[in-house]
């Protein structure tokens, strides 16, 4: 099973994944979640560290532009995020391993569907090889 | 050139504009950083095409006192970067700006961020020696030929060239931008990356210290000029620097209330990596 560790703001995308839960979508049990106060709290260098210590995906959602809880943080977080993507491209990192989305905390269903839509992509990569911390 | 430098520091000191200042000297095979703290000392000071080091780097060392930097034209972007980041006071340096002819190597080579470079006067100086140079239109020709090259080539590249690494952090202690009190690669708790010279860790290291570059690097290229083992990294960060610019509009080191690219935002910032 693939594992993709899914940084989930608490106000809105936690909230989106609650509601899918309640709401009975059904979505691949891929996602190791870690809750967060803001996609701003998000610090590039947990995705590196994640992504190193070997999973397969990483994802950070948070509330739509406008929608943040602390008005500004997912605005932050998507300059971060752009940069990151550039970076890990250029190197010639896989594409299809780094997720960024928004989901309100009204959309369980495009919660379950944006799971089921990274395992998909995660699953047409082969076992990742790359930038993988050795276990000497 | 070098007699304007010496006269304007002396004056400086004169003046009691600068209680100390940093600059270069005589070394034994490059031009050293030299302090100097009483006026008769200014004629240790000298300029020529080894002035590789970013004095700039010095600086927060002397926080709280007036100081001098002789500056070109990156050093002084990186002093104005510093100041954009609160970590200096504008009116605690004195930026003796040089226009700059380009640093060269052992071998007479310029150095490819001289070659690219498009701010050798610097942008911001209280004053300036010798007449104004024009750069280059920056484009980025490097960057754009890597990007060019297929995804598995530039990863065989990148982990080459990290393959050299030996972790001395050379380019670090180089850096005028790596004055973190803790450096993630030093911290034990947490512990982000251990030590050992492993080709994931030095990946780690080198993807991380670009990316903390990002909207601050002035491209001087004193990281690349410190590594013993000649490891390739400016094109990471130039690569950061073609990013920021395209994406955010931003040029680092041009003005010093202009708040840094990833420390402020746009509501009409691109989107279409996000699902």
């Amino acid at each position: 099973m693939k594992k993709v560790i899914a940084f989930l703001c608490n106000w809105c995308s936690y909230a989106g994944a609650d509601l899918a839960g309640v709401s009975r979508f059904q979505y691949p049990p891929i996602t190791r979640t870690i809750r967060v106060p803001c996609s701003g709290r998000v610090n590039p260098l947990y995705l590196f560290k994640a992504l190193y210590e070997g999973a397969d995906a990483v994802w950070v959602s948070g509330c739509h532009p406008g929608d943040c809880h602390y008005q500004t943080g997912n605005y932050y977080a998507r300059r971060r995020f752009a940069i990151f993507n550039a970076l890990m491209d250029y190197v010639g990192f896989e594409k299809g391993r780094v997720f960024f989305s928004w989901i309100s905390a009204s959309e369980g269903k495009k919660f379950a569907e944006t799971v089921k839509h990274i395992k998909e992509e995660v699953e047409k990569l082969p076992p990742r090889q790359k930038f993988l911390r050795e276990n000497d | 050139m070098i007699e304007r430098i010496r006269e304007e520091a002396r004056k400086a000191f004169e003046e009691g504009k600068i209680e100390i200042l940093i600059g270069f000297g005589r070394g034994t095979l490059r031009a050293t950083p030299i302090f100097i703290e009483k006026k008769e000392d200014v004629d240790k000071l000298i300029w020529d095409d080894t002035c590789w080091i970013n004095l700039a780097t010095y600086l927060r060392r002397f926080r709280g006192k007036k100081t001098g930097i002789v500056a070109k034209g990156c050093d002084a972007r990186s002093v104005v970067a510093l100041i954009a980041e609160k970590q200096l006071k504008r009116e605690d340096v004195y930026i003796i700006g040089v226009p700059c002819q380009g640093m060269k190597n052992e071998k007479g080579e310029e150095f490819l961020s001289c070659r690219y470079c498009e701010y050798p006067t610097p942008p911001v100086y209280d004053v300036l020696v010798g007449e104004k140079r024009e750069g280059k239109k920056e484009n980025y020709p490097d960057v754009s030929e890597f990007e060019s090259m297929p995804p598995e080539k530039r990863w065989e590249f990148f982990s080459e060239e990290v393959k050299k690494c030996i972790r001395c952090y050379a380019c670090r202690e180089a850096c005028p931008m790596c004055y973190c009190e803790e450096c993630f690669a030093d911290s034990l708790d947490p512990r982000w990356l251990e030590p050992g010279l492993s080709l994931s860790s030095l990946q780690f290291w080198h993807l991380v210290r670009a990316y903390h570059q990002a909207g601050r690097c002035s491209d001087c290229g004193a990281c690349e000029r410190a590594c013993p083992m000649d490891v390739k990294i400016l094109y990471l960060t130039r690569k950061l620097n073609k990013e920021v610019r395209e994406l955010f509009g931003f040029v680092t080191g041009l003005d010093p209330e202009a708040l840094p690219p990833l420390g402020t935002y746009s509501t009409e910032d691109k989107e279409e990596f996000i699902l």
